[in-house]
């Protein structure tokens, strides 16, 4: 990928270029769809983790994990180990919906 | 395809045999330390030693390529990407003053490490794939790029106020690197502090001017390998010393529960509250004498002149005199300083005499209200670091240097990775030292002070780092007579658990590293900003590819000579800068960053609205609210401090863009078409 590469979609010279056209635009809706739901999923997974357990840190902090208080494994390795997990599946997920969404798009001839 | 693999292997095996390297290095000290090499060369050798490895580094990448000069090829594998970023984010305040804001603030101190990595996440969803996508050289280009449909077509004012918050935050934060490292360089080889600035310069520009981001990628690799071997060793000693466990952040679980007990105790302990109300007493001598100003003021003139007057009548002892006279020489010169300073001590004295908080316990307040409050700007603070991370330039910036958007996001996954290895292990570093102390200091004799804490209360005799005194007289360490520095906690830790000097020079080498790896990224990235952005897109368009890059070698050699003037004026209170830096970063930049995105709608004359809104709102309240700056803190809206002034600035800019787009005509169809570009899959 180089910067020389257009944004715009080929132009459409005839129907059969036009259908194809129409198929590209309506894969990459349907993949940005599933991006926008993904991401919007992951936010609200990490809004909880983080705020959400420093809001309750007080009422939580009676619990225990691994030894510690909870509110304060949370704020210490919690979240940001949730944190890690977040960007990593997003990675993931990403690969995947990129890799078919794509193969898709490539397929017109 | 098979290129990609091949290269990779090909950067592993020079970092592992370079690791290699660096580890018989240490083995080759440890071993002449024992045969008595002096303590000072240990120092030496270790700040020349790395000093010369990155500027060698830095002559060998050297380039003028355009691409490599600005985003290292495009072609930096995600692994290592990972790793310089890691090194970039990690700055001299993470690596030295941070594991001592935890062992002094407690579970308040948790803010910034929460903060400073849940911002990735932002990074990662919003941000990076995007701007990767669209594969330019800075941020204000992909502003420019976005918001174009201006009156004048390309998007210049965007740009131009883009550049100008990437300057400002960045050059803030750059003059905080440059400061550590005088510091450390002082501290560890006895040179005067501006030396030691330009010493660091030195490196800092060898690095950059000949390589450009290049260069300094693969010496953000080296170096973060540096400051992660020495964060760790020290850290792993005391967590197998204390916990009989050498991985300190599933060790210190236990401890931490210990270390409860014991402040339990200590809160009880009659003696640390005979300490306390002799602080009292103090404060309640300063409260009057402010009270009586200024006939206190003439008062104490005249009383210390007297005391030397007396002094040399009964032919007293030479200390006796010269002490009476500096007292003289340090009374303040008029009523009106002799206010600021007493003030100042009634405070420092009230401070010292609080019970200890407990460590774990989550805002500990004496009303409701007042454990709310804490809790409210802990959010606030959580919020204004991770929305600053999201944007701040230099970060942002390495999205552009790997070789496709699938490599950016699994780049963004390993920088967070990289930073946890650290970051997980600062809070346990807080805690180890604390229980050290709290068991082994606290309560021994005053006859048998270990040798660490004259050699640290002696660096900097204006404002001790360490200081330790007999208050009540009994001989014995109390916790209320114990003081230290959130800068010292890290660099004395291998001190403080007894391990040989070596390690304390690595600790110092790990800081060192942390501290030139941050300033390198963002002054390339102001750099990069006035010679890409003012000079090539706004002032020369048809400037060849050569003379860019020359310029842009130019202009890092002056910024950089600016921002180290800047920092041997040593100017107050760095650290509030640095959080400045960050709120105003997100509330300037994050909202037309993810709205030019995930908004099509989002239009230029939106842009510069938010900006704009957002800039002014953030610094209008740190203003408002700081006393240093003018402000009162009786100012503060729901009572969230002026740090996380970003708060306010970044919902305000988000709401700016929205509003004042919607009442504009739409984005022209070049910006719609951009828009589906960077979101299509690859």
């Amino acid at each position: 990928m180089t910067p020389t590469d257009t944004p715009s979609a080929p132009a459409a010279p005839d129907n059969a270029d036009g259908a194809a056209r129409q198929r590209l635009l309506a894969t990459r809706a349907a993949h940005w769809q599933r991006t926008r739901r993904m991401t919007s999923i992951l936010l609200v997974l990490w809004l909880v983790t983080g705020f959400g357990t420093v809001f309750f840190a007080r009422e939580l902090s009676r619990f225990e994990l691994f030894g510690w208080p909870l509110s304060f494994y949370m704020a210490a390795q919690g979240a940001s180990l949730v944190s890690l997990a977040i960007i990593g599946f997003c990675a993931w997920r990403m690969r995947r919906l990129d890799h078919t969404h794509g193969a898709a798009a490539r397929e017109r001839p | 395809m098979s290129a990609k693999p091949r290269y990779f292997g090909k950067l592993s095996r020079y970092y592992l045999w370079y690791t290699g390297c660096f580890a018989l290095f240490l083995v080759a000290l440890a071993i002449l330390e024992q045969e008595g090499m002096p303590r000072l060369w240990i120092g030496h050798l270790f700040m020349f030693a790395t000093i010369a490895l990155y500027a060698t580094i830095g002559v060998i990448c050297r380039t003028s390529n355009v691409t490599e000069y600005y985003v290292a090829g495009r072609r930096v594998p995600a692994l290592f990407n990972g790793m310089a970023t890691a090194a970039d984010w990690i700055s001299a305040a993470s690596f030295i003053s941070l594991a001592g804001g935890l062992y002094l603030q407690g579970f308040d101190g948790l803010a910034f490490i929460m903060g400073w990595t849940g911002g990735f996440v932002l990074v990662a969803l919003l941000i990076a794939p995007y701007l990767r996508k669209f594969a330019q050289y800075t941020i204000p280009d992909f502003l420019a790029a976005r918001y174009a449909s201006g009156p004048d077509g390309r998007g210049a004012l965007v740009r131009a106020i883009a550049v100008g918050a990437t300057i400002l935050v960045s050059f803030t934060y750059v003059v905080a690197q440059i400061y550590a490292v005088g510091l450390i360089a002082s501290r560890f080889t006895g040179v005067d502090f501006s030396v030691g600035i330009f010493l660091g310069l030195a490196s800092i520009l060898v690095c950059s001017f000949l390589g450009g981001m290049r260069a300094i990628t693969w010496t953000q690799v080296a170096q973060y390998i540096i400051l992660l071997v020495a964060f760790l060793i020290p850290t792993m000693w005391l967590s197998a010393k204390h916990a009989d466990n050498p991985i300190p952040q599933v060790a210190y679980g236990s401890l931490l529960n210990k270390l409860t007990e014991r402040e339990a105790q200590l809160a009880q302990d009659p003696r640390e509250e005979q300490v306390r109300a002799e602080f009292r007493r103090r404060a309640a001598e300063y409260a009057r004498r402010v009270d009586a100003l200024p006939e206190s003021w003439e008062a104490g003139k005249l009383e210390a002149q007297r005391q030397l007057a007396a002094a040399r009548a009964r032919n007293a002892s030479l200390t006796e005199v010269r002490q009476a006279e500096r007292a003289l020489a340090t009374y303040p010169n008029s009523s009106d300083e002799a206010r600021t300073l007493w003030i100042e001590r009634r405070d420092a004295n009230l401070e010292r005499a609080r019970p200890p908080e407990p460590h774990a316990t989550p805002f500990p307040g004496p009303t409701e209200e007042a454990s709310d409050a804490r809790r409210n700007n802990f959010l606030a603070v959580v919020f204004c670091l991770m929305f600053g991370t999201a944007a701040l330039p230099h970060i942002l910036m390495r999205a552009y240097t790997t070789p496709s958007v699938h490599e950016t996001r699994v780049s963004v996954f390993w920088t967070l990775f990289f930073i946890l290895l650290v970051y997980l292990t600062i809070p346990a570093l807080a805690v180890l030292v604390k229980y050290d102390l709290y068991t082994s200091l606290i309560g021994s004799d005053f006859t048998a002070l270990p040798t660490w804490i004259s050699y640290w209360a002696n660096v900097d005799k204006a404002n001790p780092l360490v200081s330790v005194a007999d208050i009540n007289g009994d001989g014995i360490v109390q916790l209320a007579e114990f003081a230290i520095d959130a800068d010292v906690l890290v660099l004395a830790t291998p001190e403080i658990g007894g391990l040989p000097y070596v390690i304390s020079g690595l600790v110092a080498a790990g800081g060192l590293a942390a501290a030139l790896s941050t300033a390198d990224g963002l002054l390339l990235a102001i750099s990069n900003a006035l010679s890409h952005d003012v000079y090539y897109k706004i002032v020369q368009p048809n400037a060849s590819t050569q003379k860019r890059v020359t310029i842009s070698k130019l202009l890092l050699l002056a910024v950089a000579f600016i921002a180290a003037y800047a920092a041997s004026q040593k100017p107050a209170d760095i650290l509030s800068l640095v959080a400045a830096a960050f709120s105003l970063a997100g509330s300037t930049l994050f909202p037309v960053l993810v709205l030019g995105v995930f908004w099509k709608r989002a239009n230029h004359q939106g842009a510069v609205a938010g900006m704009v809104v957002g800039f002014v709102v953030c610094l209008f309240y740190m203003l408002r609210a700081s006393p240093g700056l003018g402000g009162s803190a009786h100012d503060t809206w729901f009572g969230i401090l002026p740090m996380a002034a970003g708060v306010f600035g970044v919902p305000a800019g988000l709401l700016a863009v929205a509003v004042v787009s919607l009442l504009t005509p739409p984005p022209g169809r070049g910006s719609d078409a951009m828009v589906d570009y960077i979101r299509a899959p690859e």
